[in-house]
């Protein structure tokens, strides 16, 4: 479980585009969580919650948007969004294709109070 | 006389002005991996101009990691100056392994994380001595959250040990889906459990078709010197790249 520490870089992150600002309060956190990206979205929720804690976040609101897994098929070139657990393209049968979305955790935006 | 409290200035919208805040939205769409990924895309760029093959291996506890390095370091011995980094939530234990087996090792205790980061191989590697050739580092025992932190390796290994069962690939796809080999260890075991190693490495391929697959076991050395002959290829294309 490292929810903790993805956190910890979320707030890393956030910290890096507000300190400029020098806002009175981070109120909203909209992350985009890959469905491959082994994050838990309840787990994530649950550090945000307990790391925001004496933060300029500390009552933000955190949304998070899970994103689906979609891949290109390197045989037949169709981009498809393989379900949990079917490992091969949907249109030719190929084994052989690469992920394009679904394995990352991003920071889509932030909303602060100035 | 107690004067009442004056009427706040207004602002042109009519909103009161003693209280300006206002709220802003500040679009972002960063990777927030992103600092980890530099700190390790330096490392790769360090160890390679250094011709340095340095290996992340990832596993359940007690796969057969540090099993495989004593039984590797036997084998190098003499060819590839070797060098160990060792990532556990706690203890010595590990490093002290290897060093028994006279390979210079770097002890990472974590204290709780389940996972190296790169900064963490960035603050050991000046510890690691300078002529090194195969650096391995042995991240904490967890099949799901080292998958996410790139250490600035070149070569990335999954092992999946025989007594864990052959459906594990597709159950945590992850470890598999970033690895650039898989090692079924434990082979020794094979004729006393239900372990079909082809349906392993099957569903590994499944999840990532561009695995290379090889069979060890590190108590009797099957396998082995097919493995360090792969080592020794993949070392010598990176100091002629
Ligand atoms: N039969 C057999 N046992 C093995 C083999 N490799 C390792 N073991 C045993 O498996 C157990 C765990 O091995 P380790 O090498 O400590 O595993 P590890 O992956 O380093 O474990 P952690 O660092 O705790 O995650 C030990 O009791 C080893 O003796 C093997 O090839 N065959
Ligand atoms: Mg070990
Ligand atoms: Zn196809």
């Amino acid at each position: 479980m490292h929810e903790l520490s993805l956190v910890a870089s979320l707030f890393d992150v956030i910290e890096c585009h507000v300190k400029e600002q020098k806002p009175k309060a981070v109120t909203r956190v909209r992350v985009q969580l890959g469905r491959m990206s082994g994050v838990v979205p309840e787990l994530f929720e649950t550090a945000f919650d307990t790391y925001k804690k004496g933060t300029l976040a500390e009552d933000a609101e955190l949304e998070i948007v899970v994103v689906p897994v979609k891949a290109r098929c390197r045989s037949c070139r169709r981009i498809f969004r393989p379900a949990p657990d079917a490992y091969s393209c949907p249109h030719c049968g190929s084994d052989r294709w690469k992920l394009l979305e679904g394995t990352d955790i991003v920071l889509e935006k932030i909303e602060i109070e100035i | 006389m107690k004067r009442g409290t004056p009427p706040a200035p207004q602002t042109r919208a009519g909103r009161p002005a003693v209280s300006r805040s206002r709220r802003k939205e500040i679009l972002v769409r960063e990777e927030i991996l992103g600092t980890n990924r530099k700190v390790a895309a330096e490392l790769r760029k360090r160890f390679e101009e250094r011709g340095v093959l340095a290996v992340n291996m990832i596993s359940s506890p007690g796969a057969g990691k540090t099993a495989l390095l004593e039984a590797l370091a036997d084998r190098v011995k003499g060819r590839f100056r070797m060098a160990v980094i060792e990532g556990d939530i706690e203890t010595e234990r590990d490093a002290e392994r290897i060093r028994r087996k006279g390979v210079p090792a770097r002890q990472i205790t974590t204290g709780g994380a389940c996972h190296l980061e790169a900064k963490m191989i960035g603050k050991v590697i000046p510890s690691i001595p300078g002529d090194v050739e195969l650096l391995f580092i042995e991240n904490v025992g967890n099949l799901v959250c080292p998958a996410s932190f790139d250490l600035g390796e070149s070569l990335r290994l999954v092992l999946l040990s025989s007594p864990e069962g052959d459906d594990k690939p597709k159950k945590y796809p992850e470890a598999f889906l970033s690895a650039d080999v898989l090692i079924i260890s434990k082979a020794d075991l094979f004729p006393h459990l239900p372990f079909d190693a082809a349906r392993a490495a099957r569903e590994a391929l499944d999840v990532n078709p561009r695995l290379l697959v090889f069979v060890i076991s590190a108590l009797t050395g099957q396998g082995l010197p097919e493995f360090v002959e792969f080592l020794a290829a993949r070392l010598a294309a990176l100091r002629h790249a």
